[in-house]
C-alpha cells in the first residue's frame, strides 16, 4: 500500500470508529486548531516570510487572523447548526416528525494553495472537521516551508488519524486522487480542476471547486478617483498580485486613463515606499516558474508604473500598463501577479460587453457613486461575487457564500456555508405505525373517491397559519352549531 | 429538423437577451407548464399506461399531482424565492449592503429516466424554470410514449426560445454532453453518471446526480406487523417496485420474518385481489430487457419464493414476489432490483443488521419500521442514506420542504421546492460599500503595524456586531 492509501485508509478507519460524531469532539477538535494559531504565530510567520515574504504583521492579517475569526464562528453556532432543521409538513404528516439531519459525509480531502496556504488550506479543513468528517489535507507543494510546518504542527493539535497531512507534488497528489473519497475540496487553477473533477468521476464523488479567473475591474469616470484606486491598489498589490479575487485589470474611459495612473501610482509609494524592493511589506513572486510566467505577460503592453525586476529576488515592482488591448498578452489568462492593464472602454456597455466575451470570473469590482451604474454591472454580468466600490473585503463577511460559477469555480463556503457544503442534509420523516385508516385512501384497490381524498390529503403542504384558520373555522362551526341549537330550534 | 448545436445556440441566444430573467416571464411559462399537465391529464395517463402499464390512481398521484404540487410551491414562493437574502455583518461592514442574490445559471440540462417520465423530468424543469435558465430536456426514449408526449407538448405551452426537447438514444445523449451547459441535471443509473460526469468535467460544469442504490428496510422490536405489511407492500410494489425509493429488500428476525409473510400474503390480495395480474392496479416492467433481466435475478436466487413468483413474459408481467431464506451473497442482493421482487434476510440482532447495510453503498433512501423509538434512532445515527423515513416508504419524497437527493453512489445535491430553485441557481455574493469611512480603511493599507491589526482584529470580528 502506497503512503497516500495508508493515510486514507487510516482515515476512514477513525472515521467509522465514530468518534468525529459527537458535536463535543468537533468543537474540541477547533478548539486546538485554534491554541495551534495562539501557540505557533512565530514558526507560521517565518515560512509565510520564506514562501511568499509577507511580514509576520501581514501573514497574520491575510492569513491568521481570518482562520481565527473562522474557528470562533464555528464554535459558537456549531450546536446549533448540527441540529435537525424543522420544515414544513402536510396534513397528512401533521402528527409525524419531519426535519433535515445534517450528517457527515466520510472522508474528504481538501487539496490547498499556495497563494494563501494557511487560509485556503484551513479553512475548508474547519467545515470538514466541524461536519464531523474526517479529512485528508495536502497542502501545496509550492509553498514549500510552509507545508512543512502544516505537516509538522497539524498533528500535534488536532487528531492525527482523522485528519492526516499527506505532503508531495503531482504524483502524491495524482495517487490521492485514485482512492474514493466522499468529497474534495480543490483551491487553485481551472486546468487542474478538471482533472480533479475527472478523477472524481470515477468514484461519482462530490467536488467543490475554488478556482480562479480574471476579475474586472471598472472605474466609473464620475467617481471618486483618488479613493477608488487607494483601494484598487490595496487590492491588487497585497501578496504581490497573487490573490484570487486580486483585481485584475482596469476598464475606464480614456478620459481618466492618466489621472488613474497617477493615483495608482501615488498609492504604491505611500504603500511600498519609494523602493518597494526594501519595503518589508510588499511581497515576491512564489517561484521563478511564475516569475518568468507573469514577466512574459509585458511582452506586447506599455509600462506606465514599475515593471523593475529581479529574477533572483523573485521580485516585479507594482506595475501599471496604459492602452492595453483586449488581445494583449496580458489579457490571456489570469495574471496573479503585481501587473495591472488599464483597458480603455468607450461606455459601460462597451464595458459589460467586453466582460461577457470572457469567462465567469470569481469576482467582479465597479466603482461607481451611480447606483443604476452599479445595479446595470451586477445585472448584466455574471461572477462568483461582486463588489462595488472596493476590493477583496466581501471575503471577510463569514455570512456571504464565497465560491465561483462557470469557469471560476463549483460549490461555496465560509462559515455556515462550509458546514453545509461538507455535510449531507438527509431528509427524515418520523411516522408511528399508527393512523393506518388514513393511509386507507392510498392503497389499492384504488377508486375514484379514494384518489380525491388523496389528491387534497397528502400533497397539500400546511403552515401553522393554515391550522389555526381551520381550528378557528371548526370552532365557528360549533359555535354556531350550538347557538343554533340553542335559540333558533 | 434541428441540430443539437443549432438548438444550444438559440437557447443560449435567449439567454443572453436576458428574456428568462424577469419575474413575470418566469411565472408566465410556470403557468403554462401547469396549464400542460392540466389540460392533458387523460393522455399524460394513457402514455404512462402504455410505457408501463401505470394504474391510473399511481399515474395521478406520482406523475400528475405531485407535479401540480410542486409548481403551486414555486408559484407561491417564487417572489420570495428572488429576493437578495441579507446577511449579518461585522462592525467594519456595518454601513454596507451584504446579500447573497440568487442568480440563473444559463442554459441548464435536464436528463430524465422512464420510470417516473413525467414526474422526474418535469419537477427538475420547475426549479430551473423559476430560477431563470433556459433548458435543454433529454426524456428518456425508454418510456417512449411520454417521450412523445413530452416532445409535442413542451413546444405547445412553453417558449420554444427558452426550453427546448432533445430526443434520442444513448448516441444522441452522448453527443448533447459534448456540448458545454451550466449543469446538468441527471436521474438515473451510476454507470451513465459517470459518463455524465466526465463530460461535465471537460467544461467545469456543475451536476446534480439523482441515482438510486439497495434501499433496505429494517423490521426490529416491537411491530404492528399488519400495518408495516400495508404500508411496505404499498411502497415496494408501487410502480411494480420500479422506484429509486422502493425498499429494496427486508431485514428482520427470524420471528419478525414469520410474523410478517402472511400479513403480506393478506395485504397483497386486499391490495390486487387473487389473480393478480388481472388486477388494474399492478403496474408492468418497463422493457422485455428488463424483464429478463429480473427473472434472471429470480432464477439466480437460492432463497425460497414463498409469495408470487408468477410471471408472463409477453405481459412483461412479474407478480409481486417474496423471497425468504435470502443470503448476504445471494443475486438479489448484487444489485439495485428495481422490479417487484422483495427478498427478506433473517438477522437475529438489529446490529448485525446495521453492520450488513455498511457493507453496501450509500442508497437513496433507507427504512425502518418498529414501534420502539430507540430503535428508530438507533437505525436513523447508524446509517448513511439520501432521505430516511421510519414506519412508511416513500412518501417522504412528497414533502417539497425536504431535500431530496443522495450521498456516496445514490448521488449528490438535492431539489424539490425551494431546494430546487437553489440547484439551478448560482448565489452570488453582493457587498455594496460607500465612499465614505476611508480613515477605518486606512486600518489596513501598508505600512503594516501591530496597532492597525488589533484595531482590525476587533473591527471584522462576529463578536463586534454584538456591541451595537
Amino acid at each position: 500500500m502506497s503512503r497516500e492509501q495508508q493515510a486514507v485508509a487510516r482515515a476512514r478507519k477513525a472515521f467509522e470508529t465514530g468518534r468525529s460524531k459527537s458535536v463535543e469532539y468537533r468543537i474540541n477538535q477547533l478548539k486546538n486548531l485554534q491554541r495551534l494559531f495562539s501557540e505557533r504565530q512565530k514558526e507560521i510567520a517565518a515560512a509565510i516570510k520564506k514562501d511568499l515574504n509577507k511580514t509576520e504583521v501581514g501573514a497574520q492579517f491575510y492569513e491568521t487572523l481570518g482562520l481565527e475569526g473562522e474557528i470562533s464562528l464555528f464554535i459558537k453556532n456549531l450546536k446549533e447548526w448540527a441540529a435537525p432543521r424543522h420544515v414544513k409538513k402536510n396534513l397528512l404528516t401533521m402528527s409525524d416528525t419531519v426535519y433535515i439531519h445534517p450528517e457527515p459525509l466520510g472522508v474528504v480531502l481538501v487539496i490547498g494553495a499556495w497563494n494563501y496556504p494557511w487560509a485556503v488550506t484551513i479553512r475548508p479543513l474547519i467545515g470538514a472537521i466541524a461536519a464531523g468528517n474526517a479529512a485528508v489535507v495536502k497542502p501545496s507543494e509550492v509553498c514549500v516551508h510552509t507545508s512543512k510546518v502544516m505537516e509538522d504542527l497539524l498533528p500535534i493539535y488536532i487528531d492525527k488519524e482523522l485528519y492526516p497531512v499527506v505532503t508531495g507534488g503531482v504524483p502524491e497528489t495524482q495517487e490521492l486522487l485514485r482512492q474514493k473519497f466522499d468529497h474534495i475540496f480543490y483551491t487553485g487553477n481551472s486546468t487542474v480542476g478538471k482533472v480533479i473533477m475527472e478523477a472524481a468521476a470515477k468514484h461519482l464523488t462530490p467536488v467543490t471547486l475554488e478556482l480562479g479567473g480574471k476579475s474586472p475591474c471598472y472605474i466609473d469616470k464620475n467617481c471618486d478617483i483618488s479613493i477608488a484606486c487607494r483601494r484598487i491598489t490595496w487590492g491588487k498589490y497585497s501578496n504581490c498580485g497573487q490573490t484570487c479575487i486580486a483585481p485584475d485589470y482596469i476598464l475606464c474611459e480614456p478620459s481618466i486613463q492618466n489621472r488613474v495612473i497617477e493615483e495608482v501610482k501615488k498609492c504604491i509609494k505611500e504603500f511600498y515606499t519609494d523602493n518597494p524592493k526594501t519595503c518589508p511589506d510588499y511581497g515576491r513572486i512564489i517561484n521563478q516558474r511564475h516569475f518568468k510566467r507573469v514577466m512574459a505577460m509585458l511582452e506586447d503592453s506599455n509600462i506606465a508604473v514599475g515593471g523593475e525586476n529581479d529574477e533572483s529576488d523573485c521580485y516585479i515592482a507594482p506595475t501599471v500598463l496604459r492602452d492595453v488591448k483586449p488581445e494583449a498578452k496580458v489579457m490571456q489568462e489570469e495574471i496573479f501577479g503585481p501587473l495591472l492593464p488599464i483597458l480603455p472602454v468607450s461606455s459601460l456597455d462597451e464595458a459589460i460587453k467586453l466582460i461577457n466575451k470572457g469567462e465567469k470570473p470569481l469576482a467582479l469590482y465597479v466603482f461607481s457613486p451611480d447606483n443604476k451604474v452599479i445595479e446595470r454591472m451586477r445585472d448584466e454580468t455574471s461572477s462568483g461575487g461582486f463588489l462595488a466600490n472596493d476590493c477583496l473585503v466581501h471575503y471577510s463577511v463569514s455570512a456571504l457564500p464565497f465560491g465561483g460559477v462557470g469557469n471560476s469555480g463549483i460549490g461555496c463556503y465560509h462559515g455556515k456555508f462550509s458546514f453545509d457544503r461538507l455535510s449531507h442534509l438527509r431528509g427524515c420523516l418520523v411516522k408511528k405505525l399508527k393512523m393506518e385508516g388514513v393511509n386507507d385512501m392510498r392503497y389499492p384497490p384504488h377508486t375514484l373517491k379514494k384518489l380525491g381524498w388523496a389528491r387534497f390529503f397528502i400533497l397539500n403542504t400546511v403552515d401553522v397559519g393554515w391550522v389555526g384558520r381551520m381550528a378557528l373555522l371548526a370552532a365557528l362551526v360549533m359555535v354556531a352549531a350550538v347557538v343554533i341549537q340553542k335559540y333558533l330550534l | 429538423m434541428e441540430s443539437q448545436s443549432q438548438v444550444l445556440e438559440r437557447l443560449r441566444t435567449a439567454f443572453e437577451s436576458r428574456v428568462t430573467i424577469p419575474e413575470k416571464f418566469r411565472r408566465t411559462q410556470l403557468t403554462n407548464l401547469m396549464s400542460m399537465i392540466k389540460d392533458n391529464e387523460e393522455q399524460i395517463v394513457n402514455a404512462l399506461h402504455k410505457d408501463l402499464t401505470k394504474p391510473k390512481f399511481e399515474a395521478i398521484l406520482s406523475e400528475v399531482e405531485i407535479v401540480m404540487n410542486e409548481l403551486h410551491c414555486a408559484l407561491s414562493n417564487l417572489t420570495s424565492w428572488m429576493q437578495p437574502e441579507y446577511v449579518s455583518k461585522n462592525l467594519a461592514t456595518k454601513l454596507d449592503e451584504c446579500f447573497v442574490r440568487r442568480e440563473p445559471l444559463g442554459v441548464v440540462l435536464i436528463i430524465g429516466p422512464w420510470n417516473y417520465p413525467m414526474q422526474l423530468l418535469i419537477v427538475p424543469l420547475i426549479g430551473a424554470i423559476a430560477a431563470g435558465n433556459c433548458v435543454v430536456i433529454k426524456p428518456s426514449e425508454v418510456s417512449a410514449a411520454t417521450d412523445n408526449l413530452i416532445t409535442e407538448l413542451i413546444p405547445k405551452y412553453l417558449s420554444k426560445d427558452c426550453y427546448a426537447v432533445v430526443r434520442g438514444g444513448a448516441k444522441e445523449t452522448q453527443a448533447l454532453l459534448k456540448n458545454r451547459f451550466d449543469h446538468i441535471f441527471y436521474t438515473g443509473s451510476q454507470a451513465v453518471a459517470r459518463v455524465v460526469l466526465q463530460a461535465a468535467a471537460v467544461h467545469l460544469t456543475p451536476v446534480t446526480l439523482e441515482l438510486g442504490g439497495k434501499c433496505p428496510c429494517l423490521i426490529y422490536g416491537r411491530v404492528n406487523a399488519t400495518a408495516a405489511a400495508h404500508r411496505l407492500v404499498w411502497s415496494k410494489f408501487f410502480n411494480a417496485g420500479q422506484s429509486c425509493v422502493a425498499p429494496d429488500y427486508v431485514l428482520c428476525s427470524k420471528a419478525t420474518c414469520d410474523a410478517l409473510v402472511p400479513a403480506l400474503r393478506q395485504v397483497l390480495e386486499d391490495f390486487y385481489g387473487s389473480d393478480i395480474q388481472k388486477s388494474p392496479d399492478m403496474s408492468r416492467i418497463v422493457t422485455p430487457k428488463h424483464w429478463t433481466r429480473l427473472m434472471g435475478l429470480l432464477n439466480r436466487t437460492k432463497g425460497k419464493v414463498i409469495v408470487g413468483g408468477e410471471h408472463d413474459e409477453k405481459d412483461r408481467y412479474i407478480a409481486p414476489t417474496v423471497v425468504v431464506d435470502v443470503a448476504e451473497d445471494d443475486a438479489l442482493m448484487e444489485e439495485e432490483i428495481f422490479g417487484p421482487i422483495l427478498p427478506i434476510l433473517t438477522i437475529e440482532s438489529l446490529e448485525e443488521s446495521i453492520k450488513l447495510t455498511k457493507t453496501k453503498e450509500k442508497p437513496l433512501a433507507f427504512y425502518v419500521f418498529s414501534d420502539e423509538s430507540s430503535v428508530v434512532k438507533k437505525v436513523l445515527e447508524n446509517s448513511s442514506s439520501g432521505g430516511f423515513c421510519s414506519n412508511d416508504g416513500i412518501v417522504h419524497m412528497a414533502l417539497p420542504g425536504l431535500p431530496f437527493g443522495g450521498v456516496g453512489n445514490s448521488g449528490f445535491g438535492h431539489y424539490h421546492g425551494h431546494w430546487g430553485f437553489e440547484a439551478f441557481s448560482h448565489q452570488r455574493a453582493v457587498m455594496l460599500r460607500g465612499w465614505a469611512l476611508e480613515k477605518l480603511n486606512a486600518l489596513r493599507y501598508p505600512p503594516y503595524s501591530d496597532e492597525k491589526l488589533s484595531w482590525l482584529r476587533w473591527t471584522t470580528s462576529p463578536k463586534s456586531c454584538s456591541i451595537m
